[in-house]
């Protein structure tokens, strides 16, 4: 076994890097000005509104989506990560978080329904969200910084390869769960592609759709931590500076403020697909 | 007019060699073990008039449900021919079946198939959506039909918030919204308990009757056949095995296996008359006068109806035609108009003499006593549904 040479995976994998990034440079930087843009404008945005003014608006959304006792949750939660004085740190990570999202929607919702409707596509796409899921997240962590530099960018590129998967997955279940006796319904009715689509297809596989997005925020979340170690700030620069100075109280309020945000956000998107 | 020639449905994915075997006349099974491929329907053959309730009758796996979306091509059939206004469905473009789906023909389904997402209205007014309608005509076109099958005041509803019954209501308002010419009905009684089914059976005829759509209905309950169907074709296999009136199929079966099917249902030599026979509840007596028996017959919508002294004993019958003429002359007395030329039994002759007489009588037969006095009527309705086992008459 051993005659056979090594195979040099990790010499293509170099050569590979250095000539998507040699040739796609240009593009991947114009891509990554435009997220830029987004994360600090959505940072310069909660940043620049009044603290009390979020906390009173979220703790409104959550009343109206999830009840009574996440509503107070928020309030309080939120309240005690501004009385610790995480609050900018925190609407960093929120802002990253959105950001990242916006984008795993944006590109997953539309792959998930070519991986419903297209079986080639179907196959194609499924081992390679495999790929991404179970590749560990330091791996491609690296590999973005010499596209994207250190900073908050490529920190939430990776942050989207990572939570990207679930749309993608529950958008194509949520699209094959539709009863066929409803396909036929549209079918039988003269339905084009997108009234199909938009008419039938999508408001039916909204609970499932929903969900993957659920998971998405939550893996969302779990990564700006870990993309901190790329330069990302926000409450998971905090952690990380705790790590590497042993602070250990300090990386303990930062961990606190990381499980108040994640029950918010995880209480409120899980009853988005309840609620009608 | 739907024209179905030679339509042959085989599932698999090398039809060719299965087709060449099934037009030398090889069996199914012979087929599906020589090469793999099953075969739905096999070389169908009918035609549908308008405005006739075609019903395609036949067990589970018989190939009824295949055929019928072979019709509107949800199912694309693998040979024959599908001719609706002179142009062959299995064949048109795309854009043509779309335009064919949108506003020729509808479809009811088994397991009524609303959206849960839309009200009551919403999901009626689907079709209309489709066609690209605008908002205010479509909507108000959903609730007159919603009116039409009796669920006003539930427009607001949503699907799940319904029986079992009123679901399968919105699903017809659905389909006769577009107002097609043709509705494909996939067995939409079956999921309904049995009484409700009867309702629905017995409104589907009343709909029938004033909107006279060409309607093919499956279903695998002969009952509702000889109930719903003006001519029936009963389905084996994929094959159609026979296709009749409901007389046709019940007293001359064209097959064993029809003969078998038929057997429970055949109990014309064991039932008299007397079992099938409806209460003479609709009656009038000589002096009632003209305008009497013309309101009363308005009122219960009624052709006829038969006349009785004042001891029960019949008279005979009058026409609504000839009521309303004396009417119109000012004449008082009934005795000029009655007729006395109606068929008669008694009421222990068997329903197998009696089937030729209600075939081609067009008033209802009288089930009269030694004394003449009056014991019932036979009517279509209720004889066919003693045939089928149903209710008998409501004694």
């Amino acid at each position: 076994m051993d005659s056979i040479p090594r195979i040099p995976l990790a010499e293509w994998t170099d050569a590979l890097i250095a000539y998507l990034q040699s040739n796609f440079g240009t593009g991947t930087q114009a891509f990554a000005d435009g997220l830029e843009g987004l994360i600090k404008g959505l940072q310069g945005l909660f940043i620049a509104l009044p603290p009390e003014f979020i906390i009173i608006v979220i703790a409104i959304i959550a009343w109206w989506l999830a009840g009574k006792k996440i509503a107070i949750f928020s309030l309080l939660g939120l309240l005690f990560v501004y009385n610790l004085g995480l609050w900018m740190v925190t609407m960093e990570t929120i802002a990253m978080v959105i950001s990242a999202v916006l984008l795993c929607m944006l590109i997953g919702v539309p792959l998930g329904i070519l991986g419903a409707k297209n079986e080639t596509a179907h196959r194609i796409i499924m081992p390679i969200l495999d790929f991404m899921q179970t590749l560990p997240a330091f791996v491609y962590l690296l590999p973005a910084i010499p596209f994207f530099g250190l900073g908050v960018v490529p920190g939430v590129i990776t942050t989207i390869i990572f939570a990207m998967p679930p749309v993608i997955r529950l958008t194509d279940l949520g699209l094959k769960q539709v009863p066929e006796e409803l396909i036929e319904l549209g079918k039988s009715f003269g339905s084009t592609f997108w009234q199909m689509l938009i008419k039938i297809e999508l408001p039916l596989a909204r609970p499932t759709m929903l969900a993957g997005i659920n998971q998405c925020i939550m893996l969302s979340l779990s990564m700006v931590v870990i993309a901190s170690m790329i330069g990302a700030k926000g409450l998971g620069g905090i952690v990380w500076r705790a790590i590497q100075t042993l602070n250990m109280g300090k990386g303990f309020e930062a961990g606190v403020a990381i499980v108040i945000i994640a029950i918010i956000l995880d209480r409120i998107t899980q009853n988005l697909g309840k609620s009608r | 007019m739907i024209e179905i020639n030679n339509l042959t449905k085989i599932y698999g994915n090398n039809t060719d060699k299965a087709l060449e075997l099934l037009r030398k006349g090889i069996s199914n099974e012979e087929i599906k073990k020589r090469t793999k491929q099953v075969v739905g329907v096999r070389d169908a053959s009918f035609t549908v008039k308008d405005g006739e309730t075609f019903v395609i009758m036949g067990l589970s796996g018989s190939g009824k449900s295949t055929l019928l979306r072979c019709i509107n091509r949800l199912i694309k059939a693998s040979a024959g021919e599908i001719i609706i206004d002179g142009r062959d469905v299995l064949t048109m473009p795309a854009k043509e079946l779309e335009e064919l789906r949108k506003r020729k023909m509808s479809m009811v389904f088994q397991r009524f198939a609303l959206l849960p997402h839309r009200t009551i209205l919403d999901n009626v007014a689907y079709g209309l959506e489709i066609q690209g309608i605008d908002k205010e005509e479509r909507l108000a076109k959903a609730q007159e039909v919603i009116e039409l099958v009796g669920l006003k005041g539930w427009e607001d509803a949503y699907p799940q918030n319904l029986s079992g019954g009123m679901q399968q209501r919105v699903g017809i308002a659905r389909a006769l919204a577009t107002d097609p010419d043709i509705l494909l009905m996939d067995e939409p009684f079956s999921a309904l308990d049995p009484l409700i089914r009867q309702d629905m059976q017995e409104e589907l005829v009343d709909i029938q009757e004033k909107l006279r759509k060409t309607i093919i209905f499956i279903t695998h309950d002969l009952d509702e056949a000889l109930k719903i169907g003006d001519r029936i074709a009963l389905m084996k296999d994929g094959q159609i095995v026979q296709i009749g009136s409901p007389e046709d199929i019940l007293l001359s079966p064209a097959t064993e296996y029809v003969a078998r099917f038929v057997e429970n249902v055949n109990r014309s030599l064991a039932l008299t008359a007397s079992s099938v026979m409806v209460r003479p509840r609709y009656v009038v007596h000589p002096k009632d006068g003209p305008r009497t028996a013309l309101n009363f017959m308005e009122k219960h919508g009624l052709s006829t109806l038969f006349v009785l002294d004042r001891f029960g004993k019949l008279k005979g019958y009058i026409k609504a035609e000839d009521s309303s003429e004396l009417t119109a002359q000012g004449v008082k007395d009934l005795a000029g108009i009655i007729q006395t030329d109606m068929p008669t039994t008694r009421p222990d002759s068997p329903l197998a003499d009696l089937l030729d007489v209600m075939a081609y009588t067009k008033v209802p037969i009288a089930v009269i006593d030694d004394n003449n006095k009056l014991q019932g009527t036979l009517v279509r309705g209720s004889v066919i549904a003693g045939l089928a086992g149903g209710r008998g008459g409501d004694k």
